[in-house]
């Protein structure tokens, strides 16, 4: 772990809200969510899908290009507003500063160009080099992220590569600015299960070697236990939980955290005979109920549930629950 | 000219419920296609289109009196009270031809008169008849024609296939224009002899066949890429291991998926066909004097294009707007029916 | 890879061959049709109509016409015309053939840049009036008949206008050979390459839009955003370069079937005797050995287009290369 002294945030999102103008009106997929990601550190944002999760990763670099999309809150990296930047200026932090990988490195990368090519583009956008350098820097690149041969490897277009050699490529291709900012969306997702351990121990060791704050959007709280520092947990567009991982791991203080941890199988050791899934679906952006959003599916249901509950402190959690409220100061709250 | 098709998909989850193949999706389909402005506007103008031109004997018979398929060189007609010449007398040059009447825009030779003295709107409106007829019918035979081969060929698959699509591809290779004229002017010089079967040369059964003839491997082709795809699908494939006959299957599985394809390429066929016609009629090898059609009036004013402009540019006019509505009707046609099938026309 | 190739040209040979059995059959086969009496005039006696017969070799079985015609068309090269005795096929081909390019090289230089701004500008305002208002324009042009915007624009530029600034400067209908007169053929053709490029202005703007906007959807877009790149750097090297594929493959084709006679319609209307014009002469004339040579000619055109389009397809999209690799 790196230390964990506290040091200014590099991101800084404060309540950040992204919604849609559709027929049935304007629909709110990111609801006023607010975090901070210091220098160095590797959080990962959970979530199912239709969270939220990744359109706030997007937000963050500014992807959302949806014409009907309303963005408000504020973004700040490095004490920079990132919301309403000019297009030119927000290209410079792009790529350079913040980086980015996709899900799905197939449909992620230009079919039509060579890694070799794409990965010498960006760094040609950021900074003054020749081709050659370019490539020389790419064959580097590509040889640090662990593809053998990479010097016939850089010629090679997306589909002649195996899921892992190309996710290999599109770290190599993030990376390849020295971002101070690396956000993954979904990075091991679509790739085998031996292939998804291989790329996440990539992505810590290059956050280690690289200085890297990493931002790891995933649905899969297996992954969050291989890798992260921090956890934050989002359920219908807002964080319901977060804390450094150990804690969360131990003591999840929102029955949604709870939820999740149980439905996961164990990546080492004994299969329990098992698992137990969250009952019920997530509410779509268009149908959230009012009050908690989890409140339908919740096993600890109450009559304050009613009413939005606000993030608590507990110890190093946020909770966005009234039952860690009653934890904290304890009422003899009835389990049903 | 050419009819192009990219990964013409089936429609997607018709399979399992069989009532659903039936229903379901071509009332959704209908129900789209009515939702959209710009398709209804385009069949609200076909229709028009279609009524005005049906209307022919009326304006012959009530208004112009004279018959649009026989000359009128020493006729006269009133305007404003005045006998006037159909043909007059040349003004300019040595004053000895005749310039047809122009443009009236009242009752009789509404927009004048063509080289023989025949009332053009007149024309215009049985040429109309002709062309939508001419255009319809071809479609109607491309249609069934290369639903028919590319479902033979994909269905059967071997030996079948094999010749089937080796005839496609040569028809493909031949410029289809150079095809439709070839074809044309074999048979508008001494008609055709079929057997028994007498066509003569000015029968409108000529160009039918032939445009209806030409553009059938723009559409067997994707219908029998269609069918093969649909062949590997899941749902036969399950049909095929539960021990449906085949023919239960081509009748329930293969058709009714072929069949939406095909109305999708209707309209725009139909386009290309419209223009096909009035192409090969401008050369005088597609619909033969008297008769009129859209393409031979263009032909009938080329003569007089610098005196009575009208003549050859209302009929061009006539078949643009026709081709525009078929073109954006089919464009609604395709989105209510398939949207994923990426299918253009082109001329 | 030798392979390949072996067997692409033996499929271009197979379809070229099956071209000439299938011309060979409409002009001689169609029931009906009789090139001696085509010949020979409409009112010629039985004595003349079987003197021709012998004199052509109509009285040969049909499939030793067809070798002959296809040994002097290939082989010795002496094909001549059936009906101006003397004249030879091949010359006449060769004649008409600069007419033929320099009418579609100028229209397809036009229609290419033009359906490129037009497609471009199109997507990148889609939504707006703009895009709306050109892909109406476009649509229109693609439903218009060839020969009759050639005509409007004959009635506009020699008759109307012409005695206007504006196309004062527009001669006569007919061909200028551009080595004897460069300004002048210039001129001479400006009228037909646009009236030619119109449908295809209309058609490829529409395709292209399409294909941008759909590339636009895709995920790679977004992936060159998040690496900071310039939205004309998008536009140029991410979009337009994956919309290609199709463009470049539409244009192969259109470009073959035009060489290959398509353009008869303008040739016509503006005079031209290019080889659209001279293969319509001879369709008319049931002129076989000269309508055998042209049609020949426009396959190989044809079929060549379409044997380029595949390469070009394997240069521009390296998932198709690797596939047939």
């Amino acid at each position: 772990m790196l230390d964990r002294t506290p040091s200014e945030p590099l991101l800084s999102v404060d309540s950040l809200t992204v919604s849609f103008r559709t027929e049935h009106g304007l629909i709110t997929a990111v609801d006023k969510v607010s975090f901070a990601i210091r220098p160095g550190e590797l959080v990962s944002l959970v979530g199912e899908s239709g969270s939220g999760k990744s359109l706030t990763s997007l937000a963050v670099m500014g992807l959302i290009t949806d014409p009907n999309a309303i963005l408000t809150g504020s973004i700040r990296y490095k004490g920079r507003e990132l919301v309403g930047l000019s297009r030119h200026k927000l290209q410079a932090v792009r790529g350079n500063e913040i980086a980015m990988i996709f899900q799905d490195p197939m449909s992620a990368m230009t079919p039509v160009y060579t890694i070799g090519w794409q990965i010498a583009e960006q760094l040609r956008a950021h900074r003054k080099l020749t081709k050659k350098q370019a490539r020389t820097r790419a064959i580097e690149l590509l040889a640090e992220m662990g593809m053998p041969s990479p010097e016939v490897q850089v010629d090679r277009y997306p589909h002649q590569l195996s899921g892992g050699m190309r996710q290999r490529a599109m770290i190599a291709m993030a990376l390849s600015c020295d971002p101070s900012l690396l956000i993954a969306d979904e990075p091991t997702t679509a790739l085998d299960v031996t292939v998804q351990a291989q790329i996440l121990r990539l992505i810590e060791q290059l956050q280690r070697n690289h200085g890297s704050a990493v931002i790891l959007v995933t649905h899969d709280m297996g992954v969050v236990a291989e890798v992260a520092d921090r956890v934050m947990v989002m359920y219908a567009g807002r964080i319901v939980e977060e804390g450094p991982k150990e804690p969360v791991f131990m003591h999840p203080g929102h029955p949604y955290t709870e939820g999740l941890l149980r439905s996961i199988p164990p990546m080492h050791g004994v299969r329990p005979h098992r698992l137990i899934a969250i009952p019920g679906a997530p509410p779509s952006p268009a149908n959230r109920p009012p009050g908690c959003r989890f409140s339908p599916r919740c096993a600890y249901r109450y009559e304050p549930c009613g009413i939005d509950p606000p993030l608590f402190r507990k110890e190093q959690q946020d909770i966005a629950c009234y039952r860690a409220e009653a934890l904290l100061e304890p009422v003899g709250v009835q389990r049903p | 000219m050419t009819l192009i098709t990219e990964a013409v998909a089936p429609p997607a989850a018709a399979a399992p419920g069989r009532v659903q193949v039936s229903r379901g999706p071509w009332a959704t389909a209908f129900r789209k296609l009515r939702q959209d402005k710009a398709a209804m506007t385009a069949l609200g103008v076909l229709v028009l289109i279609v009524v005005v031109c049906l209307m022919a004997p009326l304006y012959a018979t009530y208004v112009s009196k004279t018959d649009p398929f026989s000359s009128n060189l020493s006729g006269t007609i009133t305007v404003n009270g005045e006998d006037v010449a159909v043909m007059q007398a040349e003004t300019e040059g040595l004053g000895l031809g005749t310039t047809p009447i122009g443009p009236t825009y009242t009752g009789a030779y509404f927009f004048g008169a063509d080289t023989q003295g025949r009332d053009v709107m007149a024309r215009l409106l049985y040429g109309g008849q002709n062309s939508l007829l001419i255009a319809g019918s071809s479609t109607v035979l491309t249609l069934v024609l290369a639903g028919l081969v590319g479902i033979v060929a994909g269905f059967f698959g071997g030996w079948v296939d094999i010749v089937l699509s080796r005839l496609l591809d040569i028809m493909w290779a031949f410029p289809v224009f150079l095809l439709a004229i070839s074809l044309s002017i074999v048979t508008i010089s001494h008609g055709l002899v079929i057997g028994p079967i007498t066509i003569s040369s000015d029968s409108l059964l000529l160009p039918i066949l032939i445009i209806g003839l030409i553009f059938i491997p723009y559409v067997a082709r994707p219908i029998r890429g269609q069918v093969l795809q649909l062949k590997r699908s899941e749902f036969v494939l399950a049909a095929i291991g539960l021990g449906v006959p085949q023919r239960r299957i081509l009748v329930v599985d293969i058709l009714p998926n072929v069949a939406s394809t095909l109305i999708v390429f209707a309209p725009l066929t139909m386009a290309l066909n419209m223009i096909t016609e009035s192409s090969l009629s401008f050369l005088s090898i597609g619909v033969q004097s008297p008769a009129a059609s859209w393409g031979t009036i263009i032909e009938d004013g080329q003569g007089l294009l610098y005196t009575r402009p009208l003549v050859a540019v209302l009929p061009g006019i006539a078949v643009v707007i026709t081709v525009v509505a078929l073109n954006v009707f089919g464009d609604g046609v395709r989105d209510a029916l398939d949207p994923r099938a990426k299918l253009r026309v082109k001329d | 890879m030798g392979f390949i190739l072996l067997r692409r040209l033996g499929e271009m040979l197979f379809v070229m061959a099956g071209i000439s059995v299938l011309v060979f059959l409409i002009f001689f086969v169609t029931p009906g049709a009789d090139p001696a009496a085509r010949i020979a005039g409409r009112n010629a006696s039985p004595e003349v109509l079987a003197a021709v017969r012998h004199d052509f070799g109509f009285d040969q079985p049909i499939w030793v016409q067809y070798l002959l015609l296809m040994k002097r068309l290939f082989i010795t090269g002496d094909l001549t015309s059936f009906v101006n005795r003397g004249q030879k096929v091949i010359p006449s081909i060769l004649e008409a053939l600069p007419i033929t390019f320099s009418l579609l090289l100028g229209a397809a230089v036009l229609w290419v840049v033009v359906s490129i701004l037009i497609g471009v500008t199109a997507a990148m305002m889609r939504g707006t009036w703009v895009d709306k208002t050109l892909m109406v324009l476009g649509l229109i042009g693609v439903s218009m008949p060839v020969f009759w915007v050639g005509e409007v624009a004959n009635l506009i530029t020699q008759s109307r206008y012409h005695d206007t600034w504006l196309f004062s400067w527009v001669p006569a209908l007919g061909y200028v050979p551009l080595t004897q007169d460069p300004w002048g053929w210039f001129k001479a053709l400006v009228v037909p390459w646009i009236t030619l490029a119109i449908l295809y202005i209309g058609l490829y703007g529409r395709v292209l839009r399409a294909s941008l906007v759909e590339a636009y959807q895709e995920d790679f877009i977004r992936t060159a955003r998040a690496k900071g790149l310039s939205e004309r750097r998008i536009l140029i090297r991410h979009a337009l370069r994956t919309s290609l594929v199709t463009f470049v493959s539409l244009f192969g084709l259109d470009f073959g079937a035009l060489v290959g006679g398509g353009t008869l319609l303008v040739e016509y209307v503006f005079g031209l005797q290019g080889v659209g014009f001279l293969t319509f002469n001879a369709f008319g004339n049931l002129d076989l050995p000269m309508i055998m040579a042209a049609v020949m000619y426009a396959s190989v055109f044809v079929v060549g287009a379409n044997a380029v389009v595949d390469i070009l397809y394997a240069t521009l999209d390296p998932r198709v290369r690797t596939s047939r690799a």
